[in-house]
Formats: C-alpha cells, structure tokens, sequence
C-alpha cells in the first residue's frame, strides 16, 4: 500500500499515520444517522481495508478457477496463489512449516476440527479436557459435546473479579487425567490477555495437549507458535481486517500426521474405491471439498496489510486509546467497568446505571456509534459477574483519539433519555 | 436521523422503572416462560382465566430491557378482563404494527399500545416488544416448552 521502512525499536512508532490508515477503509467513510460513523465493534468483526477488497476483486475478476484440479491456467494461478497464503500465514504465527496451516471457515471450524479428531482419540470415561471461565462459546460447545461423547469431564480454570484467569493453583486443575488444555489468548468479553505461556507449560508436564483459541489475539499482540510452545492455535481472517468465512488452524505437524482427517470429500483424498480410499497429506487431508478460495486470498492480503501496518505497533496505537477510555469512564457516576484485567488488549465492557445494555446500544448507535451489547457469546463468564449482558467496545487500528468524545456523548445521550 | 424518544417514550420508561402487575399470581390457570437468547431477556406470563373464558388477571416476572418490560407491563394492564378470542385478535395486529406492517390496534383502552409503534424503525428491538405477547399466546395454547424469539 505505501512504502514501508524496517524499525528496530522494541516499541516502535507507527509506521503510518492514523488519517492514512483510516483512509484505506471504505466502509468507515460513512455518515449513520447524521452523524459520521465511529466503529467500536472490531471484537465482533474488523473492517476491510482496501487491499483486502481489492485482492479478492482482482482475484474473481481475472485469476479465479478451481484450486488442485485444472492443468489449465487459471487453476494454475488460482492454485498457486491459495496456497501462497500458507507461508505468508506461518510468518504472521512465526510458524516453521507452511503445511502446518490448515485452511478452515473460522476459530470455530478450527476449535471443532481438534476436538472432533485428535480430542476424540484422546480422551475416554473419565478424562478430562481443562478450559477457562472467560472462553467465548465456540471453546466451551465442542468440548462439551465431544466429553459427553466420550465419558470425559470438562474442566473450568476460574477467574477472579478483576478478570483475571487464577492461575496460581493451576498445578491442582491439570492432572494425569487431563488430555486436553484449550484456551483463549485474550478474552472477547473483557480484553484480558491471558498468560497462556504458564498454561501451556503446566500443560507440557503432563503431556496433554494444547489449544490456543486466538481469534481476539492476532489482530492485536505478536504472535509466535514456537515460543508459546503450544500444539494448536486457531484464528478467524474476519477478526483481522481479511474476509469472513476463512480461518487457520495452526497444528505441530507431527500431531496433523497422524490425526484422523475430519470430513471425507474430493480434495482431501489420494485414491478413492469403493472398498476404501486413502487420504491425502497433511495440510489437504484436512480441507475438503472446494475450498473458500476468494476467502483465503483474502485472509493472505488481510497478512500482507497487518504486516506492511506493522504487528509490533499495533498495540502501541490502540493501548493509549484503551487507557483513555478506561480513565474517562471512571470519571462517569454510574458507569460500571467490567473487569480490570492485569494486561488488556482492545476491549472494554461496562455498565450504565441499571440500564440495559439493548437499550444503550440502540440509543448510541443514534449516535453513529457502533458498540455491542449482549452476553458477546461468553453466558458463563456473565454469570461470573452475576450480569446478564454488557455494552462492549472494541478498537481496531483505525479508531482514534477523537472517536472516544463520540463515544461519550453518545453515553451523555443515553443518561438523557433514562432521566 | 429518527428521533430515539420516538422510541423511547414516557409511558415505555415509566413502565420499564415501574412495571405493572409484577410478580407470582396465586391463582394462575395458565403460564409461560419466554426468553430471546440475543439479549438475555426473559419473562413469564401468568393468566388467571375466569369461568367465562376470559383473561381475568395477567401478571409477569422476569428481566430484560426497557423495551422488554414495559411492553410486557402494559400488556398485563390492557388485556385484563379481555376473552381469549379478542387477545387473540389484538396480538395480530400488535404485531402488523410492530412489524411495521399494520397501523396500531385501534379499540376501547388499547390506544396505549400505539407508544410501541417506533419500533418498527428498529428491527433489531422488534423480538424485544413482541416477546411478551408471544408468551401470552403460548400460555393460552398451553405450550409448556419455553418460547423463544430465535
């Protein structure tokens, strides 16, 4: 997009200045009711920048066919330019194999995809499978469903009113009957980042496998599968300003070997008769059917543009607008912030009053400010907090300083009409 | 830009801070639990029937938005004393006017129901005024599954 230079500061400057980053994304060019808009909901989904659009524009406009069939020349453009995006995906995760990145539709898809294959073989009658009070539905639901499957018993690591994972008995929730640890690297719900290293490490010494759902993690904080050291992790391209519809799932290839594959399809075999078939190699045996070509193009531009934005300044751009919100909100009676995690990345959720969060959402969303409101997929850790649902805001790389006096206003509004 | 005390009026915040007919009723011959996932909101509907068919007392519990509440409110306090066969009548066109397909009810003591005629201009808090009403109807149906807006 614009022309890049390499910075070697531990904390660098942004590369790009706020206006020229805004000015890539189309949709944030908008007025919604009157007022210009002011995104606060990239937890839910980012926006799509422009060389996102415009890859898969070029793509359908002039290089699309069908991947791994054709010895035609489209399917040859089209192929190569799929699996392009593996390498480019293992440098965002600092992966060593390309063919550890298995394409899916999403964390989801991904989560289902572990628990569905190598959890399965895992885990019999009394097994155990550990996850944490602040997972978002997609890491609690197929765990669940695969333990009353098997017999096994899932798990819960509590957290404490600040939001905060409690990790210091750790050592008494993983045991010789725990097979599978599956966590999330930062909580959709309340920001928090957890220290999944120290999880994953107890983890290890009893041999039981790793998972790190880091759909709220990868638009935001570095990562790096070799240092975390974990086994799986698992990301959606639409939290990362790319296309919805596509994910990874990150896996050690050892473990993808000799995993099972999932569905049974075309492009996932090597031979196929009716007395049995053969499966292909990893990463393919686990992509059946005609894949979402278009989305995964799109994912590898989303890499491509988090990388020319610069992954290590991310969170120097958004952590003052955190800090700022957070601070104006203590300034505001009645304003209740949920949660006040040791490290936070992104999001905040609060209270206003005894108003309910439906009801602040429609009324800011007057405003022009988008903000969520609900239970954000994550019933149990409500329950946590004794609460039934919160307003959530959540900054991308576009949001400003500026938007925050929006977002307070429109909050100004909402007391005004709940006189 | 639509006006948000279109949606929000007076009578809607006087009930949802201060809801009518509010809690167990002792001697209910009907009831339903209704729930929208989306939001949380949860309610249920308890009907006292008379020996006549009609809907003597209604009363609800539950918790959920402004919106939620007092539409479940208001509705407890006009249709009391109404037959089965009118209730019936009126939830259709509440919801045609909800919807936004239909003017509001028109009738004795139902023109307060109109003050949730704005809501049809945010679709997203239609299953929040409705809800109630779904409710009711399900108690009347004697469905004992719970009803969901989803």
């Amino acid at each position: 997009m614009m022309g890049s230079q390499l910075s070697t500061d531990e904390n660098p400057a942004p590369r790009y200045s706020i206006e020229q980053v805004r000015a890539l994304f189309p949709c944030l060019q908008q007025e919604i009711h009157g007022h210009p808009l002011v995104y606060l909901d990239s937890a839910a989904t980012t926006q799509k920048p422009q060389p996102v659009i415009e890859a898969i524009d070029h793509f359908y406009r002039h290089d699309y066919s069908n991947v791994h069939r054709g010895v035609h020349t489209l399917s040859e453009r089209a192929t190569s330019l799929y699996e392009g995006v593996r390498a480019k995906v293992a440098n965002l995760i600092h992966a060593t194999d390309p063919h550890e990145v298995v394409f899916t539709r999403g964390t989801t898809e991904g989560i289902n995809l572990v628990a569905r294959t190598i959890g399965r073989s895992l885990l019999n009658e009394g097994d155990e499978v550990l996850i944490s009070a602040m997972e978002h539905h997609a890491n609690i639901v197929p765990w669940q469903m695969i333990c009353k499957e098997q017999g096994a018993i899932l798990k819960v690591i509590p957290c404490d009113d600040d939001g905060d994972l409690i990790l210091d008995d750790l050592d008494t929730r993983i045991g010789p009957r725990t097979r599978v640890v599956a966590v999330g690297y930062v909580s959709n719900a309340l920001g928090t980042v957890h220290d999944v290293k120290k999880i994953i490490t107890e983890a290890q010494k009893v041999g039981a496998i790793t998972l790190i759902d880091a759909a709220q993690a990868v638009a935001h904080i570095p990562i790096d599968v070799v240092e975390l050291g974990c086994d799986f992790l698992v990301f959606s391209a639409h939290k990362m300003y790319g296309p919805s519809g596509s994910g990874v799932l990150w896996g050690r290839k050892e473990l993808l070997d000799q995993m099972e594959p999932w569905q049974g399809g075309g492009d996932m075999i090597r031979t196929v008769s009716f007395e049995g078939s053969t499966y292909a190699e990893t990463p393919w045996k686990f992509e059946a059917g005609t894949p979402h070509i278009a989305g995964v193009i799109g994912l590898g531009a989303a890499v491509d543009f988090l990388q020319d934005v610069g992954v290590d300044c991310i969170d120097s751009h958004e952590s003052p607008l955190l800090a700022e919100t957070v601070q104006r909100f203590d300034q505001v009676n009645g304003l209740r912030v949920i949660g006040r995690p040791t490290r936070r990345v992104s999001v905040i959720s609060f209270l206003l009053d005894d108003i309910h969060p439906h009801d602040m959402g429609t009324i800011i969303d007057q405003y022009g400010v988008a903000v969520r409101a609900g239970h954000h997929c994550a019933m149990p850790l409500m329950d946590r907090f004794g609460i039934s649902a919160t307003v959530r805001v959540s900054f991308g790389i576009y949001n400003c300083i500026e938007e925050i006096d929006s977002l307070m206003l429109a909050i100004e509004k909402v007391r005004e009409v709940f006189r | 830009m639509n006006d948000i005390r279109e949606l929000y009026q007076d009578m809607i915040l006087d009930h949802s801070r201060s809801p009518r007919n509010y809690g167990v009723l002792e001697a209910s011959t009907c009831s339903a639990r209704g729930h929208n996932p989306l939001c949380g909101d949860d309610v249920q509907i308890h009907i006292q029937r008379s020996g006549d068919g009609k809907l003597e007392k209604i009363h609800f519990e539950g918790s959920g938005c402004a919106i939620s509440t007092a539409s479940a409110s208001i509705l407890t306090d006009v249709l009391a004393g109404r037959d089965e066969k009118q209730v019936r009548e009126i939830f259709t066109s509440f919801r045609a006017m909800v919807t936004g397909e239909g003017s509001a009810p028109e009738g004795d003591g139902l023109a307060k129901l109109a003050v949730f005629s704005g809501v049809r201009e945010y679709p997203s808090r239609i299953k929040c005024a409705i809800l109630a009403w779904h409710t009711l109807i399900q108690a009347l149906d004697g469905v004992e599954v719970d009803v969901s807006t989803e």
